[in-house]
């Protein structure tokens, strides 16, 4: 697809006029998905997909359009022509954005990846063979993904992927389950089969009575599957500027006196040269290998996209439009994942949360439910799985004045959403040791 | 294009049991003013098929944008290959199933289209409802937009079925946010809220002008508001709470195939099993909530499914009883159980899975002041800021925007940041007043997120104010 998008590239710049300009984003795949459940198929099937998306500048009069790419190069052409034309006839009647930002030096990049998928009916038999006679659920998703961008100063940049997502839970019954994710460039069935073996492992424990406990404040470790979800809610307005600079950031009480802090652990950034997103953005901007976010605690510095960047006189570190992390990394603490359940000691030891949101977000304060295999701890040993129960608690406790520690050991998390796309998002974390969180319902 | 895709799907489609055509082009328009600055317009256009194959019982989809003839044999291809693949380890035999093949049309009603204005007029109408957004200094940002959406569909399949609908959609938002030191509080137009069918009628229909002025003085309200106490109380929640309300402690936990258990993994589960329908107490016997596609201005009006089911009105919970599940043709079958055609998909490249359609609380016979009336301690609550359930619909938390508080049957203090928790098997129990047509309003909510591969879909949800007893309130930190 690279040929072909840079071809439409030459095509578009072949159709501008000698005062405009014009950035363009081409994102696509090739995706099969299976969804699973009882250890059966429940619906196969394919998408082919490819979209363009145009911004046609004349000064500082600008207009973006979208379209479908048929993968036909007439059709597409012509498709093309239309939509420069709509967007050339709307630009003398708009006024000039005072905020237009794009790369002007071109720099220009490639990253290709390789496919070593095998073919979708060898890892079927590979899971059906795994999974067979349990009450297992959920989906494969793999397949050829793919981004670019173009402009009209002839840069060009290209990212390319193969990659796999078997996100997957294992019942017992009701909703107690274990939930497991197997990802990655190269499947093998031997790692499918440990992870599946280490789930029936843990379901086992979720056959116990399970505990219920009253609302109230316990000792929690989140492990990093959990913890994955506090950060991806801190992601929605936490680390952008102009969340920050319209004071709608959850993360507000750290940037007013008297700033509240974050453990002095806890160190966040955008890592985009260990994470699995392009480097490139749809501004033609060239991400930095990493933007500390939080150093010690304290905040450090915001994602910037170049809007933002010329709205508030700041350079921009080329964030997404959204400015939220793609390859958030959360630096890993010094305490052994091994000795965490007999350090935990007694509490509740929670592998997943689920639903997270505000329930005051200026103070940084959020809720969510307990899910999947969540097991009350007596005195270092797992005694039984625990009935879900809804947290409310801020951010400054759970990653601030009670946390006791972050372990040693992280875990690397491709994120498994689907939304219009596959996502290429990624996380690195640690789980987190905390004294005390508040349980509510 | 109708004509020449009905062509070729004509003579390409195989000898199989089953073989449909679902064609979706949606072309969309943004326009945004943000601190009185026009933001650059967006404009998408989208379009492609799904073919789905049913044959010797396996199913299998494939989808693309590639509409030549090579691209739909390539289609059909794969979309058979798959039903060959899983035959063996199947979760349903789809042999069993008879798919309908019906005819039929369906089209939005729309009054003043979105293309009878110029964009530079619809411009000015964001510019002008945006003026009214800022009163003053402590107003730090704001926003008005208009987002229109057009769909043509059409649905055909190898027995003669042929169908095609239409939807013009408008998403009109406005957003204020207001600061003072580490205090900050947003108000909109009901969130997402207010997205109906139609065109730029809607605007007066929802009384969009004048909405940035009322919206900025009600931030203003709140930012000097103390919190919302922590107490048990009465409950009024006002239509564009109650949508949400609606929508994750009724409608999710109604949807059949999360009772079926497809969505696990995902979405959830639900606290309803299929032997609860026909005599489960849901709620008070004030509650009535249909499955209604017959609102023409509703965002999930439509005269078929995804699968080609006609739509119609039912009663889903009647007088408190639950009755009939959010399921569609396949779910039905599944689970030998009366259901409603819902089997929808997001676009042509996500296939039909049961999602919630217009899911509305039926209006009662109480006016808006006699609720107030009654209350002796309570809280009225409007507009959600944050929704919080768990995996089986049960227990829940919301924030809203906007409360007040209700002390001796009168509306007095707002309060800031309020927050309510309960559980759905025994919240909609405690429901002991619902509005009548006056308090009732046509809403919806535009991003509804469910299905592997993920869908975010619209759903419309209109109800009336609500009232509900002892109910656990409390406020921010």
């Amino acid at each position: 697809m690279q040929d072909y998008f840079y071809t439409l590239a030459d095509f578009i710049s072949s159709q501008l006029r000698k005062d405009e300009i014009y950035l363009c984003e081409f994102s696509g795949e090739q995706s099969d998905f299976i969804r699973f459940n009882r250890g059966k198929i429940r619906q196969p099937g394919s998408v082919e997909q490819y979209y363009l998306e145009l911004d046609l500048i004349r000064g500082n009069r600008h207009a973006i359009g979208k379209l479908t790419l048929s993968s036909q190069l007439r059709l597409d052409q012509d498709r093309i022509v239309t939509l420069l034309s709509q967007l050339r006839d709307q630009l003398p009647h708009l006024p000039a954005d005072p905020y237009l930002l794009y790369a002007t030096e071109v720099q220009s990049t490639e990253s290709i990846g390789r496919n070593d998928l095998p073919e979708t009916s060898i890892i079927l038999a590979d899971i059906i063979d795994t999974v067979q006679h349990t009450d297992f659920v959920g989906i494969y998703a793999s397949g050829s993904s793919f981004t670019g961008f173009a402009n009209s100063f002839g840069q060009r940049n290209w990212h390319s992927r193969y990659s796999f997502n078997l996100d997957w839970s294992l019942y017992y019954k009701k909703d107690k389950a274990v939930k497991t994710a197997y990802a990655g460039f190269n499947w093998e069935k031997i790692q499918l089969q440990n992870k599946f073996s280490n789930a029936l492992t843990q379901l086992e424990v979720l056959k116990y009575q399970p505990r219920v406990i009253k609302p109230g404040q316990y000792r929690v470790y989140l492990a990093p599957t959990a913890l994955y979800e506090i950060l991806q809610l801190l992601c929605w307005n936490g680390f952008g500027l102009k969340a920050q600079q319209t004071k709608e950031t959850p993360l507000l009480r750290m940037l007013a006196e008297p700033k509240q802090t974050f453990h002095s652990s806890v160190t966040l950034c955008e890592n985009t040269a260990d994470g699995l997103s392009p480097i490139f953005q749809n501004q033609g901007f060239v991400k930095p290998n990493q933007v500390t976010l939080i150093q010690q605690g304290a905040f450090h510095a915001a994602l910037v996209s170049p809007r933002s960047a010329k709205e508030y006189g700041i350079t921009t570190n080329g964030a997404n439009d959204e400015e939220s992390p793609t390859s958030l990394d959360l630096a890993a603490g010094d305490f052994p994942s091994l000795n965490i359940v007999e350090t935990l000691d007694t509490g509740i030891y929670i592998n997943n949360l689920w639903y997270l949101n505000y329930s005051d977000r200026a103070a940084g304060r959020i809720t969510g439910m307990t899910r999947f295999a969540t097991f009350w701890v007596e005195q270092g040993e797992i005694i039984a799985p625990l009935n879900v129960m809804r947290f409310d608690e801020t951010v400054y406790s759970l990653l601030g004045s009670q946390l006791i520690a972050l372990t040693a050991e992280r875990e690397f998390i491709i994120r498994t959403d689907t939304y219009e796309k596959r996502s290429d998002h990624s996380s690195r974390l640690p789980g987190a040791l905390i004294a005390a969180v508040s349980f509510t319902l | 294009m109708l004509d020449l895709i009905k062509q070729r799907f004509h003579k390409l489609v195989p000898s199989v049991d089953f073989c449909s055509l679902r064609y979706v082009a949606q072309h969309s328009e943004n326009l945004t003013v943000r601190q009185d600055i026009a933001q650059p317009p967006l404009y998408h256009d989208d379009e492609g098929v799904m073919i789905t194959v049913i044959h010797k019982g396996g199913l299998g989809y494939a989808a693309t944008s590639d509409l030549s003839e090579t691209g739909l044999r390539q289609a059909i291809i794969k979309a058979t290959q798959w039903t060959q693949l899983n035959q063996p380890n199947q979760l349903i035999d789809f042999s069993k199933l008879t798919l309908p093949h019906q005819q039929g049309e369906y089209a939005s009603v729309v009054r003043k289209p979105w293309n009878s204005l110029s964009n530079q007029a619809k411009f000015d109408l964001l510019y002008q409802e945006s003026a009214q957004c800022h009163p003053n200094h402590k107003i730090i940002d704001w926003q008005t937009a208009l987002l229109s959406i057009q769909t043509e569909q059409f649905y055909l399949t190898n027995q003669g079925g042929e169908i095609q609908q239409t939807h013009h959609y408008l998403l009109p938002y406005i957003k204020v946010v207001a600061n003072q030191y580490v205090n900050t509080q947003i108000r909109t137009l009901g969130g997402h809220g207010y997205g109906r069918q139609g065109g730029l009628e809607i605007l007066d229909e929802i009384g969009f002008f004048g909405k940035g002025q009322q919206l900025a003085e009600e931030a203003l309200q709140l930012l000097a508001a103390p919190n919302c106490p922590t107490h048990r109380m009465d409950l009024v929640l006002a239509p564009d709470q109650m949508i949400l309300q609606i929508h994750e402690s009724i409608g999710h936990p109604l949807e059949l195939d999360r009772i079926l258990g497809d969505e696990r993994n995902y979405a959830g589960t639900s606290f309803v099993t299929v032997d609860m329908f026909g005599h489960y107490q849901y709620g008070s016997n004030l509650l009535n909530v249909t499955y209604d596609p017959t609102l023409p201005e509703q965002l999930a009006s439509y005269g078929f499914d995804d699968d080609g089911l006609p739509a119609e009105k039912v009663y889903l919970i009647r007088q408190g009883i639950l009755i009939t599940p959010l399921g569609g043709h396949l779910s039905q079958a599944r689970a030998r159980l009366a259901g409603v055609a819902n089997a929808r998909a997001t676009n042509w490249n996500r296939p039909p899975i049961d999602r919630m359609a217009n899911l509305n609380v039926e209006p009662g016979h109480t006016r808006f002041e006699e609720i107030i009336h009654t209350i002796e301690r309570g809280i009225f609550m409007k507009s959600n800021s944050s929704w919080s359930i768990d995996d089986s619909r049960n227990k829940f938390q919301f924030g809203c925007e906007w409360g007040q508080l209700i002390e001796n049957g009168e509306l007095t203090q707002v309060v800031k940041n309020p927050n309510y928790r309960g559980i759905s098997a025994t919240f909609w129990r405690n429901l002991n007043q619902v509005g009548n047509r006056e308090t009732f309003e046509v809403l919806g909510v535009p991003n509804c997120g469910k299905g592997e591969p993920n869908q975010g879909i619209m759903v419309g949800h209109a109800s009336p104010v609500c009232a509900f007893t002892q109910v656990d309130v409390f406020g921010g930190s």
